[in-house]
């Protein structure tokens, strides 16, 4: 997906986050990132730590947290875990199955100096 | 340089001029900060007095740049980008004792996606007030958006106020073809970008200038996968599919089928010579999305192109309607108010 895009945002957000909280230096950056939200963790890593370069958040550590997919099924009115989007329902094998939790993207937290 | 699809931000350009991109920081507030220096000093709504809050507050590719901007026409863009600052205003909550000598957290809970949807919700907003219906037309290259465009327009240009944006990486092609056809197209290149973002359509907007109850079709950029995460402020997002590709795409690119509220199946007209079965297709399409509706049809033969037309001009009439009740809704206040403050100024 759109990595780069993302991770310059979360640069955006630290900034901002800098000058109204008075802080220089980021060590640490939390991210939710939802099973079903089409990014890819290795590639925001990777794309983070480039984008990073030169700013207060060169060379911090970034922690993913992945939020695990969850759905309520139409079939069995049930909520279940969901590892895909478009996957059956695990308790009953029907679908569809609509996603309830998994889709965030989110700066949670930062350590900072 | 992103590792998954090779896409980045830059070079974003609207009808061949250059969208502000700003490269750093401290590029962002001096541009925010002198952008004084071309307007009015009385101009309130010209001059973006939220960015002077936070002078680099902007999304970096989305970068707000007064100086770039086009004089705003009633589509005010400058009021917007300040708007997008507001989610960012108050300091973070700091987590109480958790100071551990220099080192502190700071808890943030923004959503990446904010400063987009920000724009993209006073894009919502323009559109609603305009009764503008706007659709956002995605699928991967080659699915045939520009013929069906010309096409739908060659159908309704007689009935219907149109304009269009087109979004593509490079050249001015479709915008060039959809200009033939004889309604007004403004085009973006995204230069590295792999989608067109909400930042980048109310630049367009701004140089379009959509009028009054019109339809505004955004054509983004041959993509399956990155727009689906973009919010352009449209009403719907229409995703293509031709029976030249696979009918295994909606499993295989799901978040674009689950974002989109209408499916064209297009090309129909070649089904005897494909190896495509449309019921697997719509079958697999609405295990992704449940409520997706679909219309097949093709865009060169004219087939099943009636249902497509007549699903664009109820919604038109839709928004138009839903314009109308706003302002009637307003006038009725309006005529409240003066029958009490006629009674307070007899009592």
């Amino acid at each position: 997906m759109h990595e780069m895009s993302l991770a310059m945002s979360v640069i955006d957000i630290v900034e901002n986050a800098a000058r109204a909280g008075n802080f220089r230096r980021v060590s640490t950056v939390w991210l939710e990132i939802g099973q079903l939200s089409a990014v890819e963790p290795e590639a925001m890593r990777f794309c983070f730590a480039a984008a990073a370069r030169g700013t207060l958040a060169d060379g911090a550590a970034l922690q993913i947290i992945e939020i695990n997919g969850r759905g309520l099924c139409f079939n069995c009115g049930e909520t279940v875990p969901l590892a895909a989007l478009y996957d059956p329902c695990p308790t009953c094998g029907g679908y569809p199955v609509q996603a309830t939790g998994g889709t965030e993207m989110r700066v949670k937290e930062l350590e900072v100096e | 340089m992103c590792t998954t699809c090779g896409c980045g931000v830059g070079d974003t350009r609207v009808d061949g001029k250059a969208l502000p991109n700003a490269g750093s920081p401290s590029a962002e507030s001096s541009s925010a900060e002198g952008s004084s220096d071309g307007d009015p000093p009385g101009s309130s709504q010209a001059s973006p007095k939220g960015v002077g809050n936070n002078p680099a507050a902007s999304y970096r590719a989305l970068a707000a740049d007064s100086r770039a901007r086009p004089a705003a026409q009633g589509f005010a863009h400058s009021h917007r980008h300040g708007e997008t600052h507001t989610h960012a205003g108050g300091a973070p909550a700091e987590k109480a004792g958790t100071s551990t000598g220099h080192a502190r957290l700071v808890q943030i809970e923004e959503d990446i996606l904010a400063a987009n949807n920000a724009f993209a919700a006073a894009n919502r907003r323009h559109f609603a007030e305009h009764g503008i219906f706007a659709l956002n037309l995605v699928s991967s290259p080659g699915s045939g958006k520009t013929t069906l465009l010309c096409r739908t327009i060659e159908a309704l240009r007689a009935t219907l106020p149109i304009a269009v944006i087109e979004g593509d990486q490079q050249t001015s092609r479709d915008a060039e073809r959809i200009r033939a056809s004889g309604v007004r197209a403004v085009q973006i290149n995204t230069g590295k970008g792999c989608h067109l973002d909400a930042h980048m359509v109310g630049h367009a907007c701004d140089d379009l200038q959509p009028d009054e109850d019109s339809l505004l079709l955004i054509e983004n950029v041959g993509n399956l996968v990155c727009p689906a995460a973009f919010d352009l402020g449209e009403a719907h997002k229409v995703v293509i599919l031709s029976v030249t590709e696979g009918d295994d795409k909606p499993l295989k690119y799901p978040a674009m089928f689950n974002a989109a509220s209408l499916m064209l199946l297009n090309k129909v007209d070649l089904l005897p010579y494909v190896d495509f079965n449309v019921e697997l297709a719509v079958d697999y399409a609405r295990r992704v999305n449940p409520a997706l509706q679909v219309v097949t049809l093709s865009a060169t033969s004219g087939e099943g192109f009636a249902a497509w037309l007549d699903w664009l001009q109820t919604a038109c009439r839709q928004q138009q309607a839903g314009k109308r009740a706003t302002i009637a809704a307003l006038q009725q206040r309006i005529s409240e108010l003066e029958a009490q403050l006629a009674q307070h100024a007899r009592g």
